[in-house]
């Protein structure tokens, strides 16, 4: 028996030791810069009606914020505290418990390959060590100029929820189903030369801040929003049941022709 | 040991259910945590997370216990901190269940496992839940060889208080108490999984008034205080139960001391006042006692105006030469502040009515009014907690209205039960003053906004308006007239003419009871000792011939003065103008008063000034006396607090060597031929208690009519409002650089509106002026009226009555930029 | 307790071909396409294309009913919870208090839990990629039957395209009057909001959900209070899984009795089976609950390459690993439970013998550490100091204690840690060491003397 090659290392993220500080008195919070332009505020106020108490608006905004940053900022954390009158603590304690939240600036692609225990068992430690080495970078790193056409940001994802069309990764939370080393590396080769190569299943490939725009519940084009909704979905894998069972003839047991009647009102 | 037979016929008493805890049987009040039941039958679970004034977290896991319902036992062991008490449970703790046992075993492994072991160097050690309860229910040996988690520390989050992440349980008993009790939710859970750790944002320090409590209440060494931090052992240590001199509320404490020195204070547990909290400046600011500027020697000016050292015989002797002149001449007149106990305040008062042979005498070393003293002669003076309003009425009223009085900066405890009260049964405040402030939005109060000085003409409006239908007055008179309902007087409702009165005719519309809430502690005190001009002491009317005689036979005198005596302002004007000949003065800073230029010109003026302080000030620099006098540290003594509750403390230090106000009136007075009979503070409250109270009627209140609101006649001019900071510049916060870093920073308020009209821009300066200066403050946009400018009272940068001699409701020129 | 060297060659890997087993004369077929029917429909995501496979007339027929005769409906069915703990879900609608005052008084609401993130769990986001509109309606009929008004789907974040999707169909009903004001004319107000989550596995954890939901951090809450009368902003809520959900209109429309010809008398119904791993053909096998890894197997056309089967989980890497000798434990909450494990999401994760037990057990083992909230001491600390045993073993550093040790903290975690996630984190490395305590202790075996240039150094002073 061998040991799989791999664990490249450990899951847990770079422990985070925030720079030294004193606090003589107590800082000026500085007013939130105006990246957050007004159509952002405007999309913050369209989140926060979507919910009956407003903070439940917090981490669609922290999406939001990522749209515009490409991370979340110091700056995007005061965006989220004054909209939802919160106190920067608060937000930050939000923001830097959730992974898809980056703390540094981001590619214009996040490359996350899934190296949970099934998906590592069938290649996907390989996967990720071999772009690791193609790129240069490690967990939460990224290769060029963040947020520049062909910079990636690279991870190892925890279980993706796809173990059917492992191993997997996704760009930009698109799937890539059945990958391998040789497939990955075509991949990101193609996404440094600024390529959107098509995800197996999912939208046309567009960038890491455009589908955080998505997660926040906005797109900016309705004919693409459109076509990303209409992205190829199931795999060959997902329908094998129910095309096999199809194929044999096989169904549940027929339901009653009529709706059947509603048991009685329970006696109170 | 034998079973009483009758023990299972005993029925349960109602609200009640019977359990049994490591096979004893126990009745506990329905709803009780099962780890207090635990603990009334003397049965120690251990715990980090709990905490009983937090709410349940159930984090630690290391109070588990084995539990059994209704016959079956649970199948996991159970957080005894989070279950509560049912009837028929059947409990077995680590005592009597070795599932509990290892249950807690394995949980202080693995708490044990990341945390350092550096018990020798860390401030905690010695009172140490981690500690104690690792050397009860911990291995002696360990069995994780792995790496341990570090981080860098310590890592300040803010001027005083300190984290070692490392040495963190994640109990999160600091974040909940910034939560939950203070409304400060500046230090949060950052991060995830193992990786996580107590912080604050990047851009925000722990930035509360009650940040210390954390301190107290963390059950591990992780975060400690910048200003004790290293400084001492808590084994040796000498604690002394103490009470704290900052405000009215009369917190109790716990005074640590080390070889003659304070080292620290905390809060004392008392659940009728401070629960177990204490604001910082409470907590912190003690450091005056060891301050360069302390007095120590009796001194006295000579020929050549130079004060200089001297002996007490000497110092008093010529003290009593020069106030019998002065009495023999236009009178001697006695004015104190708010520093004073109970005791000091009535030797001041019996030394003025005994020696000086006046009723000149007032504490009131503040903007005041005559009809304040129908006031408090009316609501205040002689109310005990069995007759007036308490910290727990308080809490249990349905609706109150704070006036005058911004609880969080002015007296911090009551804030704490407000809030307390605002979450835990949804009580309704309300505040009469000029903008949210942190306060107001930390009790969800609803603000009754006035221009400042227009606050009694609102108060008239709205009680005049309630009858009508939908007038938006009847929401603040209805919940006003609501069984309990509470209003809350400060003693700024002095510096606008009819507060006092509409007070008294809402109390009378709605029937809520009315508390005065003095800034200062021992304003309280003073005026129930009778130092004040129209009252003896007891609250005895100085104009009632009874009263005159009744203390006149306990004193032993033949009479006391019969004219009502003038107020501090009615003192110094006198003295300025040559009609007194003589000050007494202690505790007083001129530029609290009124106006200070005429406090000044009055000292400098007067014939003769003895001064009594611990620190050399203003009116040191002018005395021809000065005899230093004790801090509390070094005394015994009590306040009176707001709610009429005597707080007795103790000396911490040693107090030989220094004299409290008392004693040194008591032998001044010996020296001018007459007894006091305050030796010492117990003698004096011996003396003050066979007084006894007042019998009389209290007299009706004030009817001053409401004055009007002050316009803003020109261009350029504003409405001050001002009041004072918690942390400020105040004397007692003298040499606590780590205090003074967490006060709020001094800013100019104004609503946007007035800041555009003005010309006035958000973050950069602004220039606030009157005749006498200016202050220039960063302007910081707020919900104030229109045409009002507020600015903090006392804080750096931003001394009011001092730059301005101007004071709430004053009219000042507001224009952008530095110069005036 | 066996612990087999060689694992018994895995009955179906001669079954290369597909299985060859027809409906039987009582039982429905192996396979029974319920909530998978409409997947290989044209544009099945499209309202259009669910209109046309009888969608929505479910929701019609519930509008006629009064709502607690579809909480009965629904409890007569035995639907149960298909997330993993499998709670009864009827009993779970009728928890929430109805009432004019007191908590029955206060605004309901149903919460969808789409946070699908347990390792090998990959159903829900089909479901939701390929037939969103049934999840939607079976939203709809369950806030009908509960009286919530506003319901919230909390989709992992990472599942973008299911996002897309839910949110598309959630417009169209809106367009078409499934939703929003006066639902088909009914009276019935309801409206929706797809919530994008942000990565966190905890937040599958209903309460940590809610708090999620809420804005805050996904830790998990204290119960009681129970979700049901305080949940989302501390009203009456009912969190139910995507999977659960979506059964809801296929039993309005066949009724409890027709639900109930799939599947056990205490688990009935069909149920998504998610075989992924060493077989030939993983997917989504829609089968009655009580199907068993040798059908599933044959169904997946046997072990992928013939290589030998060696572990496998039933619902996922929370669930006790089982081995060859559970072939043929039905897959139902009792069966899976009554052979040492538990059903979970009936994520069937299959390895062979290539695969390394330490190693498996190490990767999940850091995946709990991952995604271990914090909250609690056990499952915090405790999962930090597995993964460290963990990787020292499997890198060759291990001793013969370290296996006693883990099984001592795991003991020291389950049932000690304040959620169920603790309790998870134990599971692989318990079941693992149960049935293959011999691979753990060969790690050991095969190393020389363990020398811990880390421990030395820290002794030392010198640097590793």
């Amino acid at each position: 028996m061998t040991l799989p090659e791999g664990n490249p290392e450990t899951n847990s993220r770079v422990a985070v030791a925030p720079a030294e500080r004193t606090w003589t008195a107590q800082p000026d919070q500085g007013p939130v810069s105006p990246t957050f332009d007004e159509l952002t505020r405007q999309r913050a106020k369209g989140i926060i009606a979507r919910y009956p108490v407003a903070r439940s608006a917090l981490l669609p905004l922290l999406h939001l914020v990522q749209s515009v940053e490409g991370h979340v900022s110091q700056d995007g954390i005061r965006f989220c505290a004054e909209t939802l009158e919160l106190t920067t603590a608060e937000v930050s304690a939000v923001a830097t418990f959730y992974t898809m939240y980056k703390r540094t600036p981001c590619g214009e692609h996040l490359v996350s390959v899934c190296t949970n225990t099934l998906c590592a068992a069938l290649g996907g430690d390989d996967i990720y060590a071999a772009l690791k080495a193609r790129l240069g970078i490690g967990h939460e790193e990224t290769v060029g100029e963040p947020g520049t056409t062909g910079s990636i940001t690279l991870e190892h994802a925890e279980c993706l929820a796809a173990c059917d069309l492992a191993p997997v990764l996704q760009v930009n939370y698109e799937y890539y189903d059945n990958q391998s080393v040789a497939s990955a590396e075509a991949l990101v080769d193609a996404l440094r030369r600024g390529e959107k190569p098509p995800p197996t299943r999912g939208a046309p490939l567009t960038d890491l801040r455009t589908v955080e725009l998505e997660l926040a519940g906005f797109t900016d084009d309705p004919a693409l929003a459109a076509a990303a909704v209409a992205g190829p979905s199931a795999a060959p894998e997902t329908l094998r049941g129910v095309q096999m069972a199809a194929e044999r003839g096989w169904a549940a047991p027929a339901m009653p022709g009529e709706h059947p009647a509603l048991p009685p009102l329970p006696e109170k | 040991m034998t079973i009483a037979p009758d023990k299972d016929t005993k029925p349960v008493p109602d609200g009640y259910v019977r359990l049994t805890i490591d096979g004893i049987e126990v009745d506990a009040p329905k709803g009780e945590i099962l780890i207090r039941t635990c603990e009334r039958l003397g049965i120690i679970v251990p715990r980090f997370c709990d905490h009983p004034l937090l709410e349940p977290a159930g984090a630690c896991r290391q109070c588990l216990v084995e539990v059994e319902m209704g016959g079956r036992p649970m199948p996991k062991p159970q957080a005894s901190c989070t279950m509560t008490v049912a009837d028929g449970m059947v409990v077995k703790t680590q005592h009597t269940s070795a599932v509990a046992d290892k249950a807690q075993q394995g949980v202080m492994e693995l708490l044990l496992i990341n945390h350092p072991l550096d018990c020798p160097i860390c401030d905690k050690g010695g009172e140490c839940p981690l500690q104690n309860q690792a050397m009860t229910s911990g291995r002696t040996d360990s069995r994780f060889v792995e790496t341990k988690r570090t981080f860098p520390k310590p890592l300040p989050i803010s001027s005083q208080v300190l984290l070692d992440r490392e040495r963190c349980v994640l109990c999160q008993r600091c974040t909940r108490f910034s939560e939950e009790i203070a409304g400060d939710p500046f230090i949060d859970l950052l991060e995830r999984g193992a990786n996580q750790q107590i912080g604050t944002a990047e851009d925000m320090p722990f930035q509360s008034y009650f940040s210390g409590n954390t301190i107290q209440i963390c059950p591990v060494g992780a975060l400690t205080s910048a200003a004790y931090r290293f400084r001492s052992r808590p084994f040796d240590l000498v604690s002394t139960p103490s009470v704290c001199e900052h405000c009215s509320s009369g917190c109790a404490q716990r005074t640590d001391a080390r070889r003659g020195s304070v080292m620290r204070r905390l809060a004392g547990n008392d659940p009728e006042v401070n629960e177990e909290w204490t604001c910082d400046k409470g907590r912190f600011a003690f450091r005056y006692l060891q301050s360069k500027g302390r007095i120590t020697r009796p001194m006295i000016r000579e020929e050549n105006g130079e004060l200089v050292e001297t002996s007490w015989t000497e110092a008093l002797r010529a003290a009593a030469h020069g106030l019998l002149a002065a009495r023999g001449h236009n009178g001697i007149g006695v004015l104190t502040g708010g520093r004073l106990t109970v005791e000091d305040a009535y030797s001041y008062a019996k030394f003025a009515r005994v020696a000086a042979h006046t009723n000149d005498v007032d504490f009131r070393a503040r903007p005041h009014s005559a009809e304040e003293l129908e006031f408090l002669a009316a609501h205040a003076v002689g109310t005990t907690p069995d007759t007036g309003v308490t910290f727990t009425a308080v809490e249990a009223a349905p609706a109150v209205l704070t006036v005058a009085l911004d609880p969080e900066d002015e007296a911090g405890i009551v804030f704490l039960r407000l809030r307390k009260a605002v979450r835990k049964r949804g009580q309704r405040v309300f505040q009469l003053g000029q903008w949210t402030t942190p306060g107001t939005r930390k009790t969800e109060a609803t603000l009754v906004k006035a221009v400042p000085g227009a606050e009694a003409a609102v108060l008239r409006e709205l009680i005049s308006a309630a009858g009508e239908k939908d007038a938006p007055a009847s929401e603040l008179i209805d919940a006003l007239s609501g069984p309990g309902a509470v209003v809350l007087v400060g003693d700024r409702a002095a510096e606008v003419p009819g507060l006092y009165s509409a007070v008294t005719a809402l109390a009378t519309r709605t029937g809520a009871k009315v508390a005065w809430i003095p800034r200062r502690a021992g304003d309280r005190g003073a005026l129930d000792a009778g130092a004040v001009p129209t009252l003896l002491p007891g609250g005895r009317p100085v104009a009632d011939a009874a009263a005159r005689a009744e203390v006149a036979q306990a004193w032993g005198v033949h009479e006391l003065p019969a004219t009502p005596g003038r107020s501090t302002d009615e003192i110094l004007a006198a003295a300025a103008r040559g009609e007194l000949s003589g000050l007494v003065v202690g505790g007083v800073d001129p530029d609290d008063l009124a106006d200070p230029a005429l406090a000044r010109r009055a000292l400098r003026e007067v014939g003769y000034l003895v001064s009594l302080e611990m620190h050399h000030s203003a009116v040191t620099e002018l005395a021809d006396v000065v005899l230093p006098v004790a801090p509390d540290a070094q005394r015994a003594g009590s306040y009176l607090n707001w709610e009429g509750r005597l707080r007795e403390f103790p000396s911490t230090l040693d107090p030989s060597g220094v004299l409290p106000d008392c004693r040194v009136l008591d032998t001044l007075a010996v020296e001018m031929d007459a007894d006091l009979f305050t030796q010492t503070p117990a003698a004096a409250m011996g003396d003050l208690q066979r007084l006894g109270a007042h019998t009389g009627t209290a007299p009706a209140g004030p009817t001053v009519e409401a004055g009007a609101a002050p316009r803003p006649a020109e261009y350029g001019q504003a409405v001050l409002a001002t009041w004072r900071q918690l942390v400020d510049d105040g004397s007692l916060s003298i040499d606590e650089p780590a205090l003074a870093g967490t006060a709020r920073p001094a800013r100019a308020r104004v609503n946007a509106a007035t800041a555009e009209r003005l010309g006035l821009v958000e973050g950069l300066e602004a220039s606030v002026a009157t005749d006498r200066g200016a202050i220039t403050l960063p302007v910081e946009f707020t919900d104030l009226p229109d045409g009002v400018v507020w600015l903090p009272a006392n804080s750096p940068g931003s001394a009011v009555r001092a730059t301005l001699g101007a004071g709430h409701g004053s009219l000042v020129r507001v224009s952008a930029g530095g110069a005036a | 307790m066996s612990t087999p060297d060689k694992p018994e060659k895995a009955s179906g890997l001669d079954t290369a071909g597909p299985a060859d087993t027809g409906p039987g004369p009582e039982g429905p077929a192996p396979l029974t396409p319920v909530l998978t029917r409409r997947w290989t429909a044209e544009r099945s995501w499209t309202l259009e294309s669910y209109e046309q496979l009888d969608g929505y007339r479910a929701l019609r027929t519930a509008l006629t009913a009064h709502p607690d005769q579809l909480i009965s409906l629904v409890k007569d069915s035995g639907l149960r919870g298909r997330g993993g703990a499998g709670f009864p879900t009827g009993m779970k609608w009728s928890f929430i208090p109805q009432g004019s005052t007191g908590p029955g008084a206060k605004p309901k609401y149903l919460v969808v839990n789409a946070d699908e993130g347990e390792p090998g769990t990959c159903k829900d986001i089909p479901t939701m990629m390929a037939d969103p509109h049934s999840l939607i309606e079976g939203c709809v009929i369950t806030s009908y039957a509960i009286r919530a008004n506003f319901c919230a789907i909390y989709v992992r974040g990472e599942a973008l395209h299911p996002i897309r999707r839910l949110r598309a169909a959630v417009a169209e009903a809106y367009a078409a009057g499934y939703l929003g004001k006066d639902v088909l004319g009914s009276g019935f107000d309801l409206d929706i909001v797809v919530h994008a989550g942000a990565g966190a596995y905890i937040c599958g954890e209903e309460t940590a959900l809610l708090d999620s939901l809420e804005g805050r951090r996904g830790q998990p809450r204290l119960k009681p209070p129970f979700p049901a009368t305080a949940g989302l902003y501390a009203s009456p809520t009912v969190v139910n899984n995507v999977e659960t959900i979506a059964s809801v209109p296929a039993i309005v429309a066949g009724g409890s009795a027709w639900f109930r010809t799939m599947g056990s008398e205490k688990s009935p119904g069909p149920k998504i089976y998610s075989v992924s791993g060493h077989v030939e053909r993983p997917g989504q096998y829609e089968a009655p609950l009580g199907v068993t890894l040798r059908q599933l197997l044959e169904l997946a056309g046997g072990m992928k390459d013939g290589i030998p089967l060696k572990f496998w989980t039933p619902g996922g890497s929370s669930t006790p690993i089982f081995t060859a000798e559970h072939l043929d434990v039905p897959l139902d909450f009792e069966g899976a439970a009554a052979a040492g494990s538990m059903l979970g999401t009936t994520a069937v994760q299959v390895f062979n013998e290539t695969v390394s037990v330490p190693w498996a057990v190490m990767k999940w083992t850091e995946f709990y550490k991952h995604e271990s909230c914090g909250k609690c001491t056990p499952c915090r600390e405790g999962t930090y100091w597995l993964v460290q045993i963990l990787e020292r073993m499997v890198h060759g550093e291990g001793t013969a204690e370290d296996v006693e040790t883990m099984l001592d903290i795991c003991d020291n975690i389950l049932g000690r840690s304040f959620c169920a996630l603790g309790d998870g984190a134990t599971s692989p490395i318990t079941s693992g060491i149960k049935y293959f305590r011999q691979e753990f202790l060969d790690l050991v075996a095969q190393q020389p003397a363990v020398a811990r240039p880390e421990q030395l150094a820290e002794l030392t002073g010198a640097p590793a």
